[in-house]
């Protein structure tokens, strides 16, 4: 089989799927789960250092920055000024280029807020960060981003941790056909098997938290979505019989006794 | 007696020697310096000179780090 690239911002991944790092019950039970998933990416949070209680366990202590991909992201920004400003953060912790862009315009539904969204991506990568961007599943405002200079396109499945999976399959396979940005479906999937759709959709990859972190058994669901991923993508370049209304017979019809 | 100023850290309210320098700062907090960033009234801080940054009355620092998020 030829060799299945998935590049980011002209950096190469095996893994195409990437995880949140966020609701585990520890960060043991995260770390332990990213290795199970095969994830070479995740998402982190920029937060304040707890000044208090320092003895709390830090992230870089579980997950090796050197050797896991960190992808800052702007969880729980409301306005594009809020994102820059994590942002910026995020690349001082030790210069992170490459970024998850989430502005959200609605505390109940989570749904990203894209006039903000699109205005952070243009001001992001005149300053040189590579965006990933957070969007609705809109043909139109995907082509907006990628336009504004936007590194990949990450589109909702559905709401952020409802475990909905795949609301809008013709929107997704639109985006697919119009670019050639890495697709990724970002937030709402609730089990492997919706990971394997989006991937048979043409997605270049998920991302995933709250499903795996969740599960009753994280473990085992971070390795199933691992597997689904692997599935799904190969199962799309398999390229699928056409469907049809009526049956088709598996054996042959000359010979029958 | 030596003067005294407020600043917020991470909104908390210290009270410190007016003569503190954000270094002061990070290391009476035992702050990992590599694995955070610094902002000073909003101001993004150059990690490799607040030896040389002087603490005023109502100064507003933030330290950030990663954390588990999605």
């Amino acid at each position: 089989m030829k060799k299945d690239k998935f590049i980011i911002s002209k950096k190469n991944f095996s893994s195409r799927l990437i995880v949140g790092t966020g609701k585990y019950k520890s960060m043991h039970e995260c770390a332990k789960a990213i290795k199970l998933s095969g994830a070479e990416i995740v998402t982190v949070a920029v937060r304040r250092v707890n000044i208090t209680d320092k003895k709390k366990p830090l992230l870089m202590d579980y997950i090796d920055p050197k050797k896991i991909t960190y992808l800052p992201n702007t969880a729980g920004c409301f306005n594009s000024k809020e994102a820059l400003r994590t942002l910026r953060l995020a690349r001082e912790i030790g210069g992170w280029k490459l970024v998850k862009l989430e502005v959200l315009g609605d505390k109940k539904n989570l749904f990203p807020e894209m006039i903000e969204t699109l205005k952070s991506t243009e001001i992001l990568t005149k300053e040189g960060f590579k965006v990933m961007v957070y969007c609705n599943d809109d043909p139109l405002m995907a082509k907006r981003l990628e336009n504004s200079g936007a590194c990949a396109i990450m589109p909702l499945a559905a709401p952020i941790g409802s475990g909905l999976g795949i609301i809008n399959e013709i929107n997704i396979k639109i985006i697919r056909k119009q670019t050639k940005l890495p697709l990724i479906i970002d937030a709402g999937l609730g089990q492997a098997s919706d990971a394997a759709i989006a991937m048979e959709l043409g997605c270049d990859g998920v991302l995933v938290n709250t499903a795996i972190a969740k599960a009753k058994k994280p473990f085992q669901m971070a390795l199933a979505f691992k597997n689904a991923v692997i599935a799904g993508r190969q199962s799309y370049l398999s390229g699928r019989i056409k469907k049809t209304l009526y049956g088709n017979p598996s054996s042959p019809k000359s010979g029958i006794i | 007696m030596k003067k005294k100023i407020k600043i917020k850290l991470n909104g908390k309210l210290k009270t410190i020697n007016n003569k503190s320098t954000l270094f002061n700062i990070v290391q009476k907090n035992k702050i990992p310096l590599a694995k955070v960033a610094i902002e000073l009234n909003q101001e993004i801080v150059d990690k490799k000179k607040i030896k040389n940054i002087n603490l005023k009355n109502n100064d507003k620092i933030e330290i950030v780090h990663f954390i588990g998020g999605g």
